[in-house]
């Protein structure tokens, strides 16, 4: 197989066709005492996370949205990972995922199913659609008016 | 690579019809002849920028080598040499799009640039609290928002003539927004997201009827057609070189001389200037009125070069071929399963955009990028369009007169592994 192939059987996992195919927890969330939109004005992409935090554990995650298959995937296997998480484990969640797709090193072993983006850091351009989610997470976390963007 | 049976042959053989030969149209242009991962590049993305051929590089390497000096105020030979050369560029795009007079011909850095000229300067003077200013609903953001910004400013407001599934215009509804409020029509000759060619000719007689001034963004139209401004009778007409086989950070504003006369300048600076006294400035004459500062010289001697370019290759030769490119993508991506073609209009430029079902239009571009194929994916600058036709995205092919059959069937074949990925 070519290079160029790998790279894009790396890019477009089975687990991340999957999730885009068959988004997880793709629902609002009535119950939510946290949320966030995210938006990438370069290409458009749109996300809402909703959150709900109690005793600083997530309870439940859901998120709705629109967006390519590397941004629906990200999300929809973001929250099935969070769920019952405590705030320091998203967090290191958050930065180990942020290194993994950028190439700087992030631990795919520590990662769960969050490695499938491995392939992602061969994509620079691609890098925003996966961590968009992410950071309306962070905003939904902070409680940010403004909604999240990649810029 | 398995392929499916909807895949034509390839054929990229010189066609017998056309009187000029593409292979060696493309011998002009030395970026063509690189690989991508390997791949030959296919570039598809012409309406975001063209290729430049030999010429224009050789002109800006040659304008650096020889005649750079500041223009228009030198009495040295280099800065002769320059003026010459860069008033001459003024003359050729004068000539090209058939205007009478080249002071009517405004250099400025892009067909956004002169949009927001008009904008800032006639806009600004004739646009008052409860004036109104109609646009289309297929316009580029820049012949939107400068019109949005100057309506806020106003107290305005902007109308916008609607248009149906196809991406066509509907003229009866535009007749029934022209009212005596209206201060302008602005409306895109080419719609750079759906390839539309509108009925341009006839918007500016029906809003000339009510003494309705016409700014055409004409940034898609001018590389594919012969555009007569006068015989169009548009006060305003929008440029942009770099769309044009020219380098970028350059076009032109054309206007009416009357019209440009009567407008108070854009930017004040050096060259706009008759004289200047802590009192008053008088500003200079027309062109110069509206170019203030140093400007791109070499941009606007290689959009001259650019334009002659594209004068030899001829209108005749580049309608043919576009034509064929057009007919030949639209019938191939047709016969795809899933595939949809946003923009079905009668009359259209070779512009083809188009979404995939279940696939996101950033998927697409990815998996074609790795073929060494190049389109444009995203709303395209054309937000409205987008959710018009209620649609995020689209991939965007958009053909140049060196593109080939040859690279449309590696384009279809591309579409079929796009869909092999995601079946």
């Amino acid at each position: 197989m070519s290079d160029e192939l790998s790279h894009l059987n790396d890019l477009y996992e089975e687990v991340i066709l999957d999730h885009c195919k068959n988004p997880r927890n793709f629902k609002a969330l009535p119950e939510a005492n946290r949320k966030a939109e995210g938006y990438n004005p370069l290409c458009g992409d749109k996300v809402t996370v909703y959150l709900k935090l109690k005793d600083e554990v997530v309870q439940d995650i859901s998120f709705e949205g629109i967006g390519c298959a590397i941004s629906t995937a990200a999300a929809s296997l973001m929250t099935e990972t969070l769920k019952g998480k405590n705030l320091t484990e998203v967090e290191t969640l958050f930065r180990g995922f942020r290194d993994l797709v950028t190439g700087k090193g992030g631990e795919a072993s520590q990662m769960g199913k969050l490695a499938v983006f491995h392939g992602v850091s061969e994509f620079p351009v691609r890098v925003k659609c996966a961590t968009l989610v992410w950071h309306t997470l962070q905003a939904a976390l902070k409680q940010t008016q403004e909604p999240a963007t990649t810029e | 690579m398995k392929t499916d049976q909807q895949i034509a042959p390839p054929d990229s053989s010189p066609r017998a019809d056309l009187e000029f030969d593409v292979e060696k149209v493309r011998e002009d242009f030395p970026i063509l002849k690189q690989k991508i991962y390997g791949k030959p590049l296919v570039y598809l993305d012409n309406a975001a920028t063209a290729q430049k051929p030999q010429v224009v590089i050789d002109t800006i390497r040659h304008y650096y080598m020889t005649d750079n000096a500041n223009i228009h105020r030198g009495v040295h030979g280099l800065s002769q040499r320059a003026t010459e050369a860069y008033e001459q560029a003024r003359v050729k795009v004068q000539r090209f799009i058939h205007a009478a007079e080249s002071r009517e011909i405004i250099f400025v850095r892009s067909a956004t640039e002169a949009i927001n000229l008009v904008a800032q300067t006639y806009g600004r003077r004739h646009v008052q609290a409860g004036d109104e200013v109609i646009v289309s609903a297929m316009e580029h953001h820049s012949n939107i928002v400068p019109w949005q910004m100057l309506c806020e400013e106003k107290g305005a407001t902007l109308r916008v003539i609607p248009m149906n599934d196809d991406g066509e215009l509907l003229l009866d509804e535009f007749e029934k927004l022209l009212n005596p409020r209206t201060r302008l029509v602005a409306a895109v000759h080419i719609s750079n997201a759906l390839g539309t060619i509108n009925p341009i000719q006839e918007i500016i007689e029906r809003a000339h009827q009510k003494d309705i001034p016409v700014l055409v963004d004409g940034a898609q139209a001018a590389p594919h057609f012969e555009v007569d401004v006068q015989a169009l009778d548009c006060d305003f007409y929008a440029v942009t070189g770099h769309k044009l086989y020219g380098p970028t950070g350059v076009g032109i504003l054309y206007g009416k001389a009357d019209l440009l006369d009567s407008m108070p300048p854009y930017q004040g600076g050096g060259e706009m200037i008759r004289s200047v006294t802590f009192e008053k400035t008088t500003y200079n004459v027309l062109p110069n009125k509206f170019e203030a500062g140093t400007p791109n010289i070499v941009g606007g001697i290689g959009m001259g070069t650019a334009v002659d370019y594209v004068s030899e290759i001829g209108w005749k030769n580049i309608a043919a071929q576009e034509k064929d490119l057009l007919l030949y993508a639209t019938q191939q991506l047709s016969s795809i399963s899933g595939l949809r073609i946003i923009g079905t209009a009668k009359e259209k430029a070779s512009i083809l955009s188009f979404v995939i079902e279940g696939v996101h239009a950033h998927d697409v571009g990815t998996i074609l990028d790795q073929e060494g194929i190049a389109v444009r994916t995203g709303h395209h600058c054309a937000q409205p369009v987008m959710d018009r036709f209620q649609i995020p995205a689209t991939a965007r092919a958009s053909f140049a007169f060196y593109n080939t059959r040859g690279e449309i069937d590696v384009l279809v074949q591309g579409i079929q592994r796009v869909i092999e990925v995601f079946k």
